[in-house]
């Protein structure tokens, strides 16, 4: 048992010593190799008086754990230390800057395009489109405003032929027209896109964005257009309250005809939107023309309904706080960050339309 | 149309506020433009009477006038008007005054070293007439006792600028407007007592409307005054027209204008001794001119209805009248003309011409055809009574009678139309205010349309006429019902918003720019495309339809380095066009990068944005969007405004169908030419409508999922070929070698130079073994490396590189 005691006193106060790798190494193979002093001890146990045999065997086989066990310790000390030695040499100057990145950015109409898609989605419209190139008779013929209508001359329209029988679209209404000939009533579609005139100034640009509304059914009235355009307005600007007058107004495809304005005010010079009584003009709408409905084989005496048209440009100036309609089609590389949205910002139903 | 509330109030007994009438106008469909007060600082003009004229010690033609304008102190004028003179009454305008003709602000001034206090006014300087050889002469007798007094009559009243919209041309008069505010409620409509002629003389000049076809006037009433004194109007005609911005001109002219502006009739007034014989409405023939009110003269076309005499053309009928029979000061005989000219005619001789007058804007929105009488009468006795002379009878020569429309009402159609409901006998007053004439006729109602409203031509407009005047803040709100029967958005739709956000997402801004552009820059990137000229561009660099976004992008990038960015991303998704006619048009994602990666980077060295770049953002894009790029096939076959060595062409699959995009740098030359300044210039363009739309939708898109969890092996290959091999072909043969085994082929390098023969170059490539359903033995490992080797060095004609 000395002997037993003796190694292991020996050992532990050896390794309790500055040891490198190699030295606990030597170690190791003095007490556990071959001929080491533990593993020698352990070939004696056959020798010994059996009743001693028992205590002997365990007492040897616990200094053995407890000896294994402070090397191991041992060289996970010093790994550690080395480890952390060559860490320290690595160390870097973290604030230095990382990889660039640039950030793309979403047009702020493209923006708006998907925030109105979403509200009316909502309430069950669906997208159309139509070409940007139309013909005359869908631009205006078939919308009730045939040649030598005075109405024609409140749209400076940009024609592609002498004839003018091909343009560029004054407005978004022909995919009414396309819609109401391709299929069969009820219709319940919006329709974004761009359009044409040929008017430029500070507030005027020879092309700019609408979307068109269009809801024909059996018994759609203006309380359906009214309910539909204040659930709208009221989502695009995300406030509680709106303040919105519809105003007579005269549209060749529509009977009656309505402007919609809706109330602001001015405050720390930003537009309030809902509020005050200051009324802006933000878009057109009334029931689709018996005329119009005729024209596509839509029977008027079954199906009436609205029909709606809104600048997008226009809204997005007024809830993005901008104030010049010219700068949208600049492509300034500042305007497009300042206004620009992240792509990852997809206005959605459950997210809500804007962070 | 500018009206005020004065005007109004010669048609409408009401005690209301302007305030209140400006809120009625707006909710009747009168929209208010604007409301500007005229009179503004008009007070400040006086009526005075020189006292005493001296000489301009400085100045030759300079008077220094003692001015008593009512005060105790007598002001000192400098004056160079002829006619100033002791004991003139005048008008004095005080420092601080604008003068209304050409704005500007008088100051107290010293006028060769003599001091003025304000200024006495010519007519001209008051917008009075044209009169400015002098200052203005008040008589003695009517305003000696006024010295001190405001000259202008003080009108409380704004002008109200309305903008009314073309169905409406009866509120372009002002008993119009007053006739739907008090059908609105806001007041009652004076009833007018229409004076008629009852003269014995007769109209002498003969009219005569030629009976052909398309002939633009259905009736010409007219009748002449002789013996008249043209002078100026007398001052409450002048203050009337004055009060809606007009200039009065002189009586005959005035009056004219002023019976088109109370009751929107349109009036033309002739000297009749300078009419050859009596006046014939007919058709024009191509080749005949006059000379209009305008002084320009005008070149005539076929089938213009035109006023003419023996001489030749007088005038174009509803649209302007010719010099040559113009009133003036000096006219004795006057013929009045009160017609109706068809609306299309109109519109279409205005427009050939490119004549746009008061009278044409009138006539083309169409004018009540039963005011022809009404209009002669007002405007004869006027005449006479400020101009003096003899009436004669009223003379109608026509080709058609007009007879007022009648349309059935079913009084359910309101309902069912506003969704609210109100009483028929609420409906019926409200028609009868707005003139029209009701006959029950069973269920429904026989409406006489007034003739004043073209614009009623059936029930849905009666219906908007009620809904009008009742008040459209009676509609009540339907809550929209939150219900989708049918996607929102087609796959189409969904591909481009995403391509969109793909493309952003990768560092582009996003930009939108004209669907037109320079010809100049179009001319680039038309490729095989006809240019697509615009008629009447809004200027020449907006003259053509883009056949590629390019040419806008490209300017935008250029005016984008002048700004002193140097490396920008930016890109458009919208539409090209092929052709003229509608749908030749195709959506383009185009981007365009400029300049370089790791500019001034301490981890990484720069180096300029490739057709590598540009490559990937593609190829990402595409696979993002669910495309399976082991399928894409490319090849170089660009248009000739990319690098003809650095562009690629993409198709969804080898199968070649159409192209999904294009990308590389573009041609240096065309750099060169829009001056550039960038050290490389990459782009591509991906076209919506070529690519596939996916079959099945994204829930059933995603096959069984199964991987291998066997042993995985690379083994790497060098392989020398002829250097017009393309590593796409040699990596296609590979993969085709065991499309079980092979599941990953990496190509690491590509080498040309030392050691590699002339024409030829070393690809080396890494390939993964990977069996689904085994661990590879070392035999099927070198077996399958040796099928590669020799099925490239068959197919490829390559050689293994030891």
């Amino acid at each position: 048992m000395s002997d037993i005691k003796n190694i292991r006193d020996q050992f532990v106060s050896k390794l309790k010593n500055e040891l490198s790798l190699d030295d606990i190494n030597s170690i190791k193979t003095e007490l556990f190799g071959k001929n080491g002093q533990i593993s020698s001890l352990f070939k004696t146990v056959g020798t010994i008086p059996e009743s001693d045999r028992k205590t002997f065997a365990a007492d040897l086989n616990k200094i053995k754990i407890e000896l294994q066990s402070l090397i191991s310790g041992k060289i996970k000390e010093i790994e550690t230390n080395e480890i952390n030695q060559k860490l320290e040499k690595e160390k870097v100057d973290i604030t230095l800057p990382g990889r660039p990145f640039v950030r793309g950015k979403i047009h702020p109409v493209s923006q708006t395009i998907d925030e109105i898609s979403s509200i009316f989605s909502e309430i069950g419209f669906s997208v159309e489109e139509g070409p940007d190139v139309e013909n005359e008779y869908n631009n205006f013929t078939a919308l009730n405003t045939p040649d030598n209508h005075p109405a024609r001359d409140m749209h400076d329209t940009f024609y592609l032929d002498e004839n003018k029988e091909v343009l560029l679209r004054t407005h978004t209404s022909p995919v009414q027209i396309r819609t109401m000939l391709k299929d069969k009533p009820p219709f319940k579609i919006i329709a974004p896109g761009r359009t044409y005139r040929s008017d430029s100034d500070q507030t005027h640009a020879p092309m700019f964005h609408q979307v068109e509304g269009l809801h024909i059914d059996k018994d759609i009235n203006m309380g359906h257009l009214k309910g539909c355009l204040n659930y709208f307005i009221k989502e695009f600007f995300e406030v509680k309250k709106i303040k919105m007058r519809f105003r007579p107004s005269h549209f060749p495809f529509t009977e009656p005809s309505a402007e919609v304005d809706i109330g602001y005010e001015i405050k720390d010079g930003k537009i309030v939107i809902g509020e005050g009584d200051q009324w802006l003009e933000i878009l057109g709408c009334g029931m689709v023309h018996p005329n119009v409905l005729k024209n596509v084989k839509v029977d008027p005496g079954k199906y009436q309904g609205y029909a709606f048209g809104i600048g997008i440009d226009r809204l997005a100036m007024l809830k993005y706080g901008i104030n010049d309609l010219r700068a949208f089609f600049d492509c300034d590389y500042r305007w497009l960050n300042h206004f620009g949205f992240d792509p990852l910002d997809v206005p959605t139903n459950y997210r809500g339309l804007s962070r | 149309m500018k009206i005020t509330f004065d005007w109004l109030k010669d048609h409408l007994s009401v005690s209301a506020k302007e305030e209140k009438l400006l809120e009625k106008l707006t909710d009747i469909g009168l929209e208010v433009e604007s409301v500007e007060n005229l009179s503004e600082g008009l007070d400040l003009f006086k009526v005075a009477k020189i006292l005493k004229t001296e000489k301009h010690p400085n100045a030759d033609r300079l008077k220094i006038c003692d001015v008593d304008v009512g005060e105790k102190e007598i002001k000192k004028v400098v004056c160079g008007a002829p006619n100033a003179r002791e004991g003139l009454i005048t008008v004095y305008a005080p420092p601080g005054a604008v003068i209304p003709k050409n704005k500007t602000k008088l100051v107290i001034a010293k006028i060769r070293d003599v001091t003025s206090y304000g200024m006495l006014c010519s007519e001209s300087e008051l917008n009075l007439s044209e009169e400015s050889d002098g200052i203005t002469e008040l008589s003695s007798s009517k305003y000696n006792k006024s010295i001190g007094k405001c000259f202008f009559t003080q009108s409380s009243s704004n002008l109200i600028d309305l903008s009314i919209t073309p169905n409406r041309p009866d509120c372009l008069g002002v008993r119009g407007i007053a006739r739907d505010l008090a059908a609105s409620g806001f007041g009652k409509l004076k009833q007018t007592k229409e004076q008629k002629i009852k003269s014995k003389k007769s109209q002498t000049l003969k009219v005569k409307i030629t009976n052909e076809k398309n002939q633009g006037c259905f009736s010409f009433g007219s009748c002449l005054v002789t013996n008249v004194k043209n002078t100026e109007s007398p001052k409450w005609l002048k203050d009337k027209l004055i009060s809606i911005g007009q200039k009065p001109i002189s009586a005959i002219v005035d009056i004219t204008n002023y019976v088109m502006i109370d009751i929107n009739r349109p009036l033309h007034a002739y000297d009749a001794d300078k009419i050859e014989k009596g006046i014939i409405v007919r058709n024009s023939k191509s080749g005949e001119e006059f000379t209009a009110l305008d002084n320009k003269t005008y070149k005539l076309e076929d089938d213009m209805c035109v006023i003419t005499d023996n001489k030749g053309v007088l005038g174009l009928g509803g649209i302007i009248g010719g010099t040559r029979s113009g009133t003036e000061l000096d006219t004795q005989n006057v013929l009045i003309e009160s017609a109706y000219f068809d609306p299309r005619s109109i519109r279409r001789t205005a427009k050939r011409l490119n004549i746009d007058t008061d009278a044409k804007f009138r006539f083309e929105r169409g004018i009540d055809q039963l005011s022809i009488e009404e209009g002669l009468n007002k405007a004869a006795f006027l005449i006479k009574e400020i101009c003096g002379g003899e009436i004669s009878k009223i003379d109608i020569q026509k080709i058609s009678t007009f007879k007022n429309q009648i349309i059935k009402f079913d009084p359910n159609s309101f309902e069912k139309v506003t969704g609210f409901k109100i009483l028929t006998k609420d409906m019926l007053k409200i028609l009868d205010n707005l003139g029209f004439t009701c006959k029950k006729d069973k269920k429904v109602f026989k409406l006489t349309i007034p003739s004043w409203r073209p614009d009623i031509t059936q029930e849905i407009d009666v219906v908007e006429e009620l809904v009008r005047i009742v008040g459209y803040d009676k509609i009540r709100i339907e809550e929209p019902i939150k219900e989708r029967k049918k996607s929102t958005l087609t796959q189409t739709q969904k591909l481009f918003h995403f391509l969109q956000r793909s493309v952003a997402s990768k560092g582009y801004l996003e930009a939108i720019t004209w669907s037109f552009t320079d010809a100049k820059y179009n001319d680039h990137f038309k490729g095989q495309n006809d240019e697509l000229k615009i008629v009447n561009p809004i200027s020449s660099e907006l003259g053509v339809l883009r056949n590629s976004i390019f040419s806008n992008l490209i300017m935008y990038m250029s005016k984008n380095i002048d700004r002193g960015i140097k490396d920008l991303s930016i890109f458009e998704i919208g539409p090209t066009f092929f052709g003229k006619l509608p749908g030749e048009q195709n959506i383009v994602v185009c981007g365009l990068a400029a300049g370089k990666k790791s500019r001034l980077s301490w981890l990484e060295k720069e180096r300029n944005v490739d057709v590598f770049d540009i490559k990937k953002d593609v190829v990402q894009t595409l696979v993002e969007a669910g495309y399976d790029t082991e399928k894409f096939f490319i090849d170089d076959e660009t248009p000739d405004y990319y690098h003809p060595g650095k562009s690629g062409r993409l198709f969804l699959n080898r199968g070649k169908e159409s192209v999904a995009a294009y990308f590389g740098e573009i041609h240096p030359n065309i750099i060169k030419q829009i001056d550039m300044k960038t050290e490389s210039l990459v782009g591509f363009e991906i076209f919506l409508d070529n690519l596939k739309l996916p079959k099945k939708s994204l829930k059933d898109q995603k096959t069984k999922y199964s991987v291998s969890d066997y042993q995985k092996s690379e083994r790497d290959f060098a392989f020398i070929v002829d250097k017009k091999i393309k590593v796409q072909d040699l990596v296609n043969v590979i993969s085709n070698v065991d499309k079980n085994l092979i599941s990953n082929i990496k190509v690491f390098d590509v080498y040309e130079g030392d050691n590699i023969p002339e024409n030829q170059k070393s690809i080396a490539i890494s390939v993964t073994i990977q069996s689904q359903d085994k661990t590879l033995k070392d035999a099927d490992l070198d077996q399958i490396t040796k099928l590669i080797i020799e099925t490239v060095e068959n197919k490829i004609g390559a050689k293994i590189r030891s």
